[in-house]
């Protein structure tokens, strides 16, 4: 009787740990590919209905049901364990991922459908049938409540995605392992074979989570508070995208460009006072940008001909344009016919001798660059690069810069509205709460004066979440804290606005 | 690639003993030498020149004449030239020895851009620098003047932040002077030292002239000031209990990069002028550097194509310049050879305005070749090695990111600058210029040290050296070519500059007029543009077509 309870605890191992590869298969799909409700629908399906086939499948094994359940077990541990750690690396590989995805869950499905079936066989000489079917399936039940309640309350939290596979093949294989021991009369000639079996996919789990450990992408995880979903380096920067409760993050060499969850407050307050100051904006210029946030923002407006967008790195506005959970957010913003990407150093772009003829000028410019940190993005907010980005311009020509925080760095905010001063610009300066940043700074610029928008009548599109025609003066008002503070320009020659980031920023870096 | 049988004693002659101490962990010896040219100036024409191993009579037909011939295609001879043609002169004729002009102002091109192969910035002009300004202002690159009447150089000419780093123990950090872990007694005597520097910079004479000003010839010559030139670098510093390593160093480090000297054998006057004459009145800041990726180059460049090419003869090596009295005329009958070694050609011209190094003198001007005077002896001319690293990405590095001029504190060479930092261009591939002043005390030796070395040996010593700062250079250096500057650069030795020998060669010889750089005693474009444009003066003041002068 011992045995048998110990193999109803075997069914509650297998059953628990079946119902997590289920949940990684769905909320890896649902990560990646986005449109949460279609992926676990359609993993669901595909995974119950290869538990079918699977079960189907068992009345073909005729003899050495043991020996044929152990094995399967340790197969199951060994794809169930890989899969995540193998889907997160085919995502960035192979396209498209549906197939590889499905095939993936469609054999896991088949394996643990096996399992049961062969173990109601293998202990049906030793209880009776009622209690066999009952106790069978209410352990299969009850791991399946286990399974669902510890993957999003503990598993993912604490261990992500990839651990959580590897540790379950883990326990897989132990359990598998355990069984050469408790099955052991009913198995007919060695278990030494099936041991070394058993050894092997134990050895390369335990091997796949010392380098999953050391793995970048783990070591990496540490450094962000929601799991990562996406890693990429390009010969300019480290993109990561994270997925947690709230939605998506994307980080730049770990600096946060967006969180879905409230980008919509920056990407509309960046892109329309600008747009509403134009008026029936035609060509549009966007400086950085590569996320397509601002794009998706720009052809909103149906006065919009032409885009050309500008982005340093082929590899950020490439995912931008293909990563399903971008997409989405982007509204496919880079399908649209009216948006040119170039990808190239804004600098050099900007200091190539334009056409100069009138119809290639820009009317409105938004430039979203990262914050000043380096040297090599300083450069794009000297007095030197601002002079070059009006000869792009038509004379009438609004522009926004997005300009860092006036609140946690209130120097280099003001260095840049001075800056732009400097460059022959009317600026206007407005902030914007954006939970996820704090107070952020943009600047209104123009080469002639100008009105803040919203004191007169405008036109806006349709569709915004944040902005309104009542608020938008409002932006513009400064309290006390946040107000002007005397700085220097910033040249080429002395990128004295590298400076005060670094300064004002690394007091934040602890808490940040 | 094949050992070269003395490669430790290669390394240990042009890195010293800590090259080898760094060879156990980070000889790449198993990377192979990038390829690579030796793009030498014409040194064997030039030796067989010297040794009058080649034709020199031009047949009768070869013949032509002109007002003035200007020999020599440097800075010197373009600003003569570009003088002239400012005056509306337009008899004259330029001859080069080289294929490319620019003299040591010499640059390359490459698909990042272009590039140096030699001097390679100036500091923005004081007011007073009337030529210069009148140079800059003409190129664009003077945008107008401040109220106090101080020109304002266009922000994308002043040389981009971050300017310097050096490399030290694994780690860069930003500016030249070694701040990490200097002590508060070194931070003293850096203060001592910039106290002094700027009280020179203040300094007046009876006249109201500066002690060090560019050009020097516009600055004072009171014995006050020109005592400093029979001293050494070294011993001015050691009188004043200057001993701190690390400022010892900044100044033997700025000795070794605007001379090519070390500090005990530069002129004290010749060392503070470095520092001081970039002084503006009063100020603690010196004058910002101007630079472009080809570096002077683009000047050169300017003036070549102010001056037009038609008058200008790459190619032709001045054989002779013999002063001749036909039919009761005076005249200079000159002849070059060309660079093949195979045709000779001839010119009659009133006027030879001589814009060479003075070393030559004695031997394409034939009374000196005779006797020559005596003066020309203190002219000595340091060597050089220059190359270019053509890379397909930036080497990383530790600490400080990568700026334009990149030195390591613990090597014989100056480091190296990047062409693309003033394009903007912060990614992918680069040209990386490297520079290493052979100081040996006696030039003769450091010439046959720098021309016994060849291409690949050279190639070696920059890979190694380079491998301290950045391990993975030799994989990223997909070409590198090396110039060798044999007489690179006049070495302002203590009392050459107010020895008095300076003002001799500078007077005019039977219709022959002098410019150089080595005339002041100082290895600068400015000093080359002076005289090129006060030679010209000197034939436009003869032939009457002198205005107004711009000196």
């Amino acid at each position: 009787m011992d045995r048998v309870f110990l193999l109803y605890l075997n069914v509650f191992v297998v059953a628990t740990c079946g119902l997590v590869y289920e949940l990684l298969a769905g909320t890896l799909a649902s990560y990646v590919l986005g449109d949460s409700v279609t992926q676990f629908s359609l993993v669901i399906g595909v995974y119950l209905s290869a538990l079918g086939v699977g079960a189907w499948l068992s009345g073909y094994v005729e003899s050495q049901l043991v020996r044929r359940f152990i094995e399967i077990e340790f197969a199951v541990a060994l794809i169930g364990g890989l899969s995540a750690p193998l889907l997160f690396l085919a995502f960035g590989r192979v396209s498209p991922f549906q197939p590889v995805l499905f095939g993936m869950v469609f054999l896991i499905g088949i394996l643990v459908g096996l399992e049961l079936p062969l173990l109601m066989r293998i202990v049906q000489d030793k209880v009776a049938f009622k209690d066999l079917v009952s106790r069978v399936l209410a352990l299969d039940y009850l791991g399946a409540l286990l399974a669902s309640v510890m993957f999003p309350l503990l598993l993912v939290p604490k261990l992500g995605l990839t651990r959580t596979s590897l540790l379950f093949g883990l326990l897989n294989a132990a359990v598998g392992l355990w069984a050469t021991g408790l099955l052991r009369p009913m198995l007919t000639g060695s278990v030494l074979g099936l041991r070394v079996q058993g050894l092997f996919v134990v050895v390369v789990l335990v091997l796949a989570l010392v380098q999953a450990d050391t793995l970048t992408q783990l070591a990496e995880q540490e450094l962000y508070a929601d799991t990562i979903v996406h890693t990429q380096s390009t010969p300019y920067q480290r993109i990561v995208v994270t997925r947690g409760p709230a939605g998506f993050n994307l980080y730049l060499n770990g600096h946060l460009q967006f969180a879905s969850v409230d980008e919509y407050r920056y990407h509309e307050s960046l892109v329309h006072p600008a747009m509403i100051l134009k008026g029936s904006p035609r060509r549009i210029l966007v400086l950085g940008g590569g996320d397509g946030l601002a794009l998706r923002e720009i052809l909103r407006w149906p006065s919009v001909r032409a885009v050309t967008l500008v982005d340093l790195d082929p590899g950020m506005t490439g995912l931008s344009a293909t990563f399903p959970p971008l997409t989405e957010l982007n509204r496919h913003a880079f399908a649209d016919p009216r948006v040119q990407v170039v990808n190239q150093d804004a600098f050099l772009w900007a200091g190539k001798p334009s056409d100069a003829a009138d119809d290639t000028a820009y009317d409105t410019a938004i430039i979203d660059f990262p914050d000043p940190s380096t040297y090599s993005v300083g450069k794009l907010y000297t007095t030197r690069f601002y002079r070059m980005l009006r000869a792009r311009l038509t004379p009438d020509a609004t522009v926004a810069v997005q300009c860092t925080s006036p609140l946690f760095a209130r120097s280099t905010f003001w260095c840049i509205v001075r800056t732009l001063e400097a460059s022959g610009f009317v600026v206007r300066p407005y902030h914007v709460p954006v939970p996820s940043f704090g107070v952020w700074g943009f600047a209104l610029a123009r080469q002639t004066p100008f009105d803040v928008p919203g004191e007169s009548p405008i036109s806006m599109p349709d569709g915004l979440r944040f902005l309104t025609a009542a608020t938008l003066p409002g932006l513009f008002v400064f309290p006390t804290d946040l107000g002007p503070v005397p700085v220097e320009v910033n040249r080429l020659d002395n990128q004295v606005l590298v400076r005060y980031h670094d300064t004002e920023w690394s007091r934040f870096e602890g808490s940040y | 690639m094949p050992a070269r049988p003395h490669r430790r004693e290669l390394l240990l002659s042009f890195l010293g003993p800590a090259a080898l101490a760094g060879l156990g962990g980070c000889d790449r010896r198993d990377v192979p030498l990038p390829p690579g040219t030796l793009v030498g100036t014409s040194v064997d024409l030039g030796h067989r020149l010297r040794d009058r191993r080649c034709p020199i009579i031009p047949t009768s037909q070869a013949w032509e004449s002109c007002d003035t011939l200007i020999v020599g295609g440097g800075v010197a001879g373009f600003a003569a030239a570009w003088r002239l043609a400012r005056a509306g002169v337009t008899d004259f004729q330029l001859w080069e020895l080289e294929s490319e002009l620019g003299g040591t102002s010499r640059s390359g091109q490459s698909p990042t851009g272009g590039y140096p192969w030699g001097a390679h910035y100036i500091p923005a002009p004081m007011p007073e620098n009337r030529l210069l300004v009148t140079l800059l202002t003409e190129m664009g690159i003077v945008e107008g003047h401040t109220t106090d009447g101080v020109p304002v150089i266009g922000e994308q000419f002043l040389c981009r932040d971050p300017q310097e780093r050096v490399f030290f123990r694994g780690r860069w950090y930003e500016g030249l002077y070694l701040h990490i872990g200097a002590s508060p007694e070194d931070i003293a005597q850096l203060t001592r030292f910039q106290h002094a520097v700027s009280s020179w910079a203040n300094w007046r004479d009876g006249r109201g002239r500066r002690a060090f000003t560019i050009p020097m010839a516009v600055g004072s010559d009171d014995p006050t000031v020109t005592a400093l030139d029979r001293l050494s670098m070294s011993d001015w510093l050691a009188q004043r209990q200057f001993t701190s390593p690390r400022l010892l160093w900044l100044v033997d480090y700025a000795c070794r990069d605007d001379y090519g000297l070390r500090t005990e054998q530069t002129s004290a006057w010749a060392g503070l002028f470095y520092f001081a004459s970039r002084l503006p009145n009063g100020s603690a800041e010196a004058e910002p550097l101007i630079t472009w990726p080809e570096g002077n180059a683009r000047l050169v460049h300017h003036l070549a194509k102010k001056v037009g090419s038609e008058r200008v003869h790459t190619g032709w090596a001045v054989t002779d310049i013999h002063p001749v009295r036909t039919h009761g005329q005076e005249h200079l009958a000159v002849t070059a050879l060309s660079q093949d070694g195979q045709r000779v050609r001839g010119v009659r011209a009133r006027r030879v305005l001589f814009a060479a190094p003075q070393f030559l003198a004695r031997y394409l001007i034939r009374p000196f070749r005779e006797q020559p005077p005596a003066y020309l002896s203190s002219f000595a001319y340091g060597s050089w090695m220059v190359a270019n690293l053509h890379l397909q990405d930036r080497p990383r590095g530790r600490g400080f990111p990568l700026a334009w001029d990149n030195v390591l504190y613990e090597s014989p060479s100056l480091g190296y600058v990047v062409n693309t930092h003033q394009l903007g261009a912060d990614h992918g591939p680069a040209v990386f210029t490297y520079y290493y002043p052979l100081t040996d005390a006696d030039p003769r030796s450091a010439r046959s040290r720098l021309l016994g070395t060849d291409r690949d040996s050279w190639a070696d010593v920059i890979l190694t050296d380079l491998a301290m700062a950045h391990p993975n250079i030799r994989a990223h250096t997909h070409q590198l070519d090396v110039m060798r500057w044999g007489h690179a650069m006049i070495r302002p030795t203590p009392g050459f500059i107010w020895g008095g020998d300076r003002p001799r060669a500078q007077q005019p010889f039977m219709g022959i007029h002098f410019a150089g750089a080595d005339l002041s005693g100082l290895p600068l474009f400015e000093e080359a543009l002076y005289h090129g444009v006060r030679a010209a003066e000197e034939v436009l003041q003869e032939s009457g077509k002198l205005l107004n002068s711009w000196l």
